[in-house]
């Protein structure tokens, strides 16, 4: 590759390496002042609560690159949370089955979005806004209170570590490299970013829009539903919680915006969004590192998101002709 | 006459409208009081204060951002009253001042964030959440408060005057208030202008920026406002309280006929939206449908009146 | 280079659309045939660009049919259109800027491996497709947006090529390029057109058409007037075809050449970025100041600087001796400056569309129309019947949405809007591209006028033709940096041609004068 290769590419991918750089310092800092010794544990629980979040981060990134948005993962999330913690339990092959079924739902929840937001025409906000409201009232269905039974052993396969790095960890990198990358490079993945970017002259250059749409919605529900299966087997149970739902849909959206993908959409990618959660969830792990006080955290957290976000997204300090800050 | 009335309202509106017929019909077969003075005059009740919090948030809208702040702001204006109410005589006079002013502050800084430093609305309403939350957090020591109401915000809240509710007044009041401002002032149409085109707004020398923090001004003092109202009917405030307001919220804007996306949107329309949501929520209650229940029901109902007059334009080049 | 009839490649018969009540195509009959440049004319509003998007398959037409060869054809999208070798390049591109050369250039029908796009195979045929089209120093994997408009020109030429087309339209395709630009593009069209390819051609500029064309189709309101074969019409005819009345295009008379200017603005030393350096100008009452030059030399920045739009530039200005720094467009507006300005993209820049004729006229105006807070509608109704009046804009009612009139009806409106703020300054940015005859004439006059009352304007424009006919003085721009001020008889074509391309006056051969303007 030329330089001039290597400065395309890295020009290109600013965002998420400023983010890795971010988060390289701020795990180090963390994993320097902690209390206790390095521990294989330590990573496997760290990790284990962000990559529930980096699944959902990412399945926010693809609706994002179309300039959409998807505000039902939290829901899709907890509804197969709950619908696991109904299915996922007994013998191996009922478990293997609830698996599936369980990605299936995510899968169908996610259909239904697109086919809304595709061929209903209606905007993306409004209707995941009440899709949402529908995929938790199923939650609720299956799951009136916090509870069920989920299968120990695959529970216990999934909190452990493998050669030290754990388990969870490894899911990540294998969903981002047997879904992500294959579909970034495919036609409907390219179709996203070009749908995002421009639609209306992606639609005049004979790009199938809403054959992307579609795939980004449907993706974006199972990896929503993969985000809860896991979430289920953490806790060993499922819950409907509403705040809990929330809070995933809105970190979500930050974690892909400190990751680097715009949110007017055509440009970014999985990566960032998985960079994006992690740095997310350090923030609450580093204020714990240094002992900061309890009833100050929440307010630590809020400057700090609101922070991140803000210089990922200011636009003002570059942009020196007015007239490009409106787009 | 009635012909250039309706003509003047948008479709939308008038589909909505149509739908709280049909609402008030079906609760009526389950139930004959629910369509009784008595119990109608209780709804708009309650109404008012989902009307108070989304007046404000309509003009953010019709400008094309969005606040996720409101749940928060709400909270806030109603924790920062209550508290200041424990303050004897003086405390008590200014608990609804101090409450608003604080819904103005967050307002303001959101606007500043939008229009300054062109932060998308979402992301930095998202960030002033969280922010707030922190600081409630931090001042409630994690409890629920120990405030009360002041007579004033229950008087407000609760107490009826010539027999209709007086938070239906104060809603009325806000929302004639602005709707009268969008439609003649000067600053109604920058709004429109703004969120139809806002690079061409600024060419034309419209002052963009204040337009934008001032609508993000108002939304917060009507948040507020809410928060403030629903601490007087419920005599305190506590935490989360605003949360259950957001969606409904949007949804209620929405169905009103507001575009989403900025530009357009009649007052009258979100008046019938919030009316359509409470009816809809009261409806389900007296159906005794459980939580889950109403939650699909709810968002289906939504899905199903915006494919009959929400859907935008194809894309064709 | 034709000779006797040929099958056409594609044929329209009976072809009509309508929009509401508006008729954009009637009972239209047409054809192209292969090996021939067909150039299509018409004012704004004669169909042509109905005509173009029905036959790329983005619109259906209510009545008639497409025929390819033999075959009947329905387009019930571009991909359609695209199956059947017809590729468009369109005044407002059809690029995705957040892609790079090579994802856009292949992205309907990208080389695949596996199920996967095939990315070392695409930047081959970005390459080859980018030299072919003489622009090898772009490098494939660069993002569109970082380009200058010229350059995405050429790589939306480049993705037509590459499509292999049979029938390649061009839809004011050269509108942005520089004059360097133009002539590749004219050679490589008719490079395509000597091994086979039917080419149809929209264009304003005839300059163009008489270099390329060899047929030439005239429509006038929706329906095709006739076709004849480059040559057969001059130009007074082809106009009357085209109005359907005898208009000259003529500029109205400049008034004597005054000894010294009356200076309303004066800016000295403005720079920006790397886009202006070290600018200083001096603008006249009553006088029409020219800005000229190739496309992108930091004409556009200029007038934005002035109008306060740009943040960070450096160097003075100073209205009527007293030193001033205008902040933005509110303060530009303001009754103390009295800047005005037409932007370059009445769409995105000058109206809101869906917003109605009467809000979008009255919008630059509305706080003066508003004394106690309140919009006085009596006065707002005067104001807007006045303008409509006194610039002829054809409006049915005000209440419809300004996206309803026409693109030089638009214009009006946007110069409407500002004509109420009764400007002392007026800058325009290139005002009259993509707008029809008649219409510019009108704004010609109404420039005079103007500047003969008192208004000094500042007038940026891509047509030669124009700064000649129009400008009092001419300001040349190359690089950021004024390189000529052309006064009286310096005001040629030659000396603006020279001067635009950086040639000293005696650099200037008889060849400059020839090359292909950059309008």
């Amino acid at each position: 590759m030329t330089r001039r290769d290597v400065r395309l590419l890295l020009a290109r991918n600013r965002g998420p390496l400023l983010a890795l750089g971010v988060f390289a310092v701020m795990f180090g800092v963390f994993l320097h002042e902690h209390p206790r010794q390095i521990s294989v544990n330590l990573l496997t629980t760290a990790s284990n609560k962000a990559v529930v979040l980096a699944l959902v981060a990412m399945a926010q990134t693809l609706p994002v690159l179309t300039r959409g948005l998807d505000l039902s993962v939290g829901s899709i999330m907890t509804m197969s949370a709950c619908a696991s913690s109904v299915l996922v339990n007994g013998s191996p092959s009922h478990v293997a089955f609830g698996i599936v079924l369980v990605l299936f739902g995510g899968l169908a929840a996610g259909t239904i979005n697109g086919a809304i937001v595709v061929f209903g025409r209606i905007q993306p906000i409004i209707a995941t806004l009440a899709t949402g409201a529908v995929y938790f009232g199923i939650a609720l269905l299956l799951r009136p209170s916090p509870g069920g039974d989920v299968s120990e052993g695959l529970s216990n396969a999934l909190t452990y570590a493998v050669f030290g790095v754990p388990s969870t960890f490894l899911l990540l990198i294998a969903v981002l490299l047997l879904v992500w990358l294959p579909f970034r490079h495919s036609v409907l993945g390219r179709g996203c970013y070009a749908a995002g970017s421009a639609e209306g002259a992606a639609y005049m250059s004979g790009v199938r829009v809403g054959r992307s749409k579609m795939a980004a919605y449907m993706l974006a529900g199972l990896l929503s539903a993969t985000a809860g299966l896991l979430l289920s087997l953490v806790a060993l149970s499922g819950e409907a919680s509403a705040p809990q739902s929330g809070a995933y849909t809105l970190n979500s959206i930050a974690s892909v915006v400190i990751g680097g993908t715009s949110l007017f959409g055509g440009s970014g990618g999985m990566a960032g969004s998985v960079i994006g959660a992690f740095v997310l969830r350090t923030i609450g792990d580093l204020l714990f590192v240094f002992d900061a006080p309890p009833l100050w955290q929440p307010l630590f957290e809020g400057i700090i998101l609101l922070g991140a976000v803000s210089l990922g997204a200011a636009r003002v300090l570059r942009i020196k002709n007015r007239l490009e800050l409106f787009t | 006459m009635i012909g250039g009335v309706l003509k003047s309202v948008d479709k939308p509106v008038l589909i909505a409208a149509g739908f709280i017929v049909v609402v008030l019909a079906i609760g009526s077969t389950i139930n004959t009081s629910f369509i009784s003075p008595t119990y109608l005059l209780q709804q708009l009740q309650v109404a008012s204060f989902l009307g108070i919090i989304s007046s404000g948030m309509m003009l953010v809208i019709l400008l094309g951002q969005i606040d996720l702040s409101l749940p928060w702001t709400v909270t806030t204006g109603a924790m920062m009253a209550t508290a200041v109410a424990q303050f004897g005589p003086w405390g008590v006079a200014l608990a609804i001042p101090v409450g608003l002013l604080c819904g103005l502050v967050v307002g303001i800084v959101n606007g500043l964030g939008y229009a300054y430093l062109r932060v998308p609305s979402m992301i930095f309403t998202l960030g002033m959440n969280a922010l707030l939350l922190g600081l409630m957090v931090l001042y409630s020591g994690g409890f629920a408060p120990l405030t009360r109401a002041t007579p004033l915000m229950q008087f407000l809240a609760v107490h009826k005057s010539f027999g209709i509710p007086n938070a239906l007044f104060v809603w009325s009041a806000v929302t004639l208030a602005l709707a009268v401002m969008l439609r003649t002032t000067p600053f109604g149409r920058y709004v429109y202008a703004i969120g139809n085109r806002e690079s061409a707004a600024y060419l034309s020398g419209v002052r963009t920026r204040q337009v934008i923090v001032g609508c993000f001004a108002i939304n917060g003092v009507t948040s507020a406002l809410g928060g403030v109202m629903l601490a007087g009917y419920s005599t305190n405030a506590y935490q989360g309280m605003g949360d259950a307001y957001l969606l409904p919220a949007i949804a209620a804007i929405v169905l009103g006929g507001t575009s989403i996306l900025g530009g357009k949107g009649q007052y009258i329309g979100t008046v019938v939206g919030v009316l359509l949501i409470v009816l809809l929520q009261s409806m389900l209650s007296v159906m005794q449908m459980p939580e889950a229940g109403r939650q699909i029901i709810y968002g289906v109902v939504i899905v199903v009146m915006l494919l009959v007059y929400g859907r935008g334009a194809k894309v064709h080049s | 280079m034709t000779s006797g009839p040929r099958t056409p490649f594609l044929r329209m018969e009976g072809v009509s659309k309508r929009y509401g009540g508006v008729t954009a195509l009637e009972d239209v009959n047409f054809a192209c045939v292969p090996a021939s440049i067909h150039a299509v004319l018409g004012e704004n509003g004669a169909g042509k660009s109905t005509l173009i998007k029905i036959i790329a398959g983005a619109v259906q037409p209510d009545e008639g049919r497409l025929l390819i060869g033999e075959r009947t054809v329905r387009f019930t999208s571009p991909v359609d259109a695209a199956r059947e070798g017809i590729a468009c390049i369109f005044q407002e591109l059809s690029l995705m800027p957040d892609l790079s050369i090579a994802d856009n250039i292949c992205i309907t029908n990208p080389p695949q491996r596996f199920g996967l796009i095939d990315r070392r195979a695409q930047f081959r045929r970005a390459e080859a497709l980018l030299a072919r089209v003489g622009c090898a120093d772009l490098h494939p994997l660069e993002l569109v947006k970082n380009l200058p408009l010229s350059r995405r020109q050429m790589v939306e030429i480049a993705k037509a090529l590459g499509r292999n087309p049979r029938l390649l339209i061009l839809d004011e395709a050269t509108s942005a390029l520089t004059a360097a630009d133009v002539e590749k593009v004219y050679a490589i069209l008719r490079e395509m057109r000597n091994e086979g390819l039917a080419i149809l051609y929209i264009s304003h500029r005839m300059h163009e058409i008489k270099a390329l064309a060899d047929t030439c189709s005239i429509f006038r309101n929706g329906r095709h007037v006739e076709t004849y074969a480059q040559g057969s019409h001059d130009d007074e005819e082809i106009v009357r075809l085209m109005i359907g009345r005898e208009l000259k295009l003529v500029y109205p008379p400049k008034p004597q050449q005054r000894s010294a200017i009356d200076p309303v603005l004066e800016v000295r030393h403005l720079s920006w970025q790397q886009r202006l350096a070290d600018v200083s100008l001096t603008v006249g009452r009553g006088e029409i100041l020219g800005l000229g030059g190739l496309d992108g030399q930091g004409q556009r920045e200029l007038l934005l600087a002035l109008f306060g739009v740009l943040s960070d530039q450096r160097g003075d200005m100073q209205m009527n001796g007293a030193p001033i720094r205008i902040s933005g467009p509110a303060m530009a507006k303001s009754t103390k400056v009295g800047m005005a300005l037409i932007p370059e993209d009445r769409k995105t820049e000058g109206l809101m569309l869906p917003m109605s004729i009467r809000d979008n006229l009255s919008l630059a105006v509305l706080s003066k129309l508003s004394p106690r807070g309140v919009v006085d509608r009596a006065q707002e109704a005067r104001h807007v019947d006045d303008a409509v009046r006194s610039l002829r804009i054809r409006v049915d009612d005000l209440n419809n949405p300004v996206s309803s009139l026409s693109g030089g009806n638009q214009q009006k409106v946007v110069i409407g809007k500002w004509l109420m703020t009764a400007a002392r300054i007026v800058l325009l940015n290139d005002p009259t591209r993509g707008i029809d005859v008649g219409t510019k004439q009108e704004i010609y006059e109404l420039l005079r006028k103007l500047a003969d009352a008192g208004t000094a304007i500042v007038f940026y424009s891509t047509d030669y033709d124009e700064l000649i006919g129009m400008c009092d003085r001419v300001l040349i721009l190359y690089d950021g940096r004024i390189v000529r001020e052309l006064s009286g008889a310096m005001i040629n074509e030659r000396s603006i041609v020279a001067a635009a391309l950086n040639l000293s006056d005696k650099d200037a051969s008889p060849e400059a004068a020839s090359v292909g303007t950059a309008a």
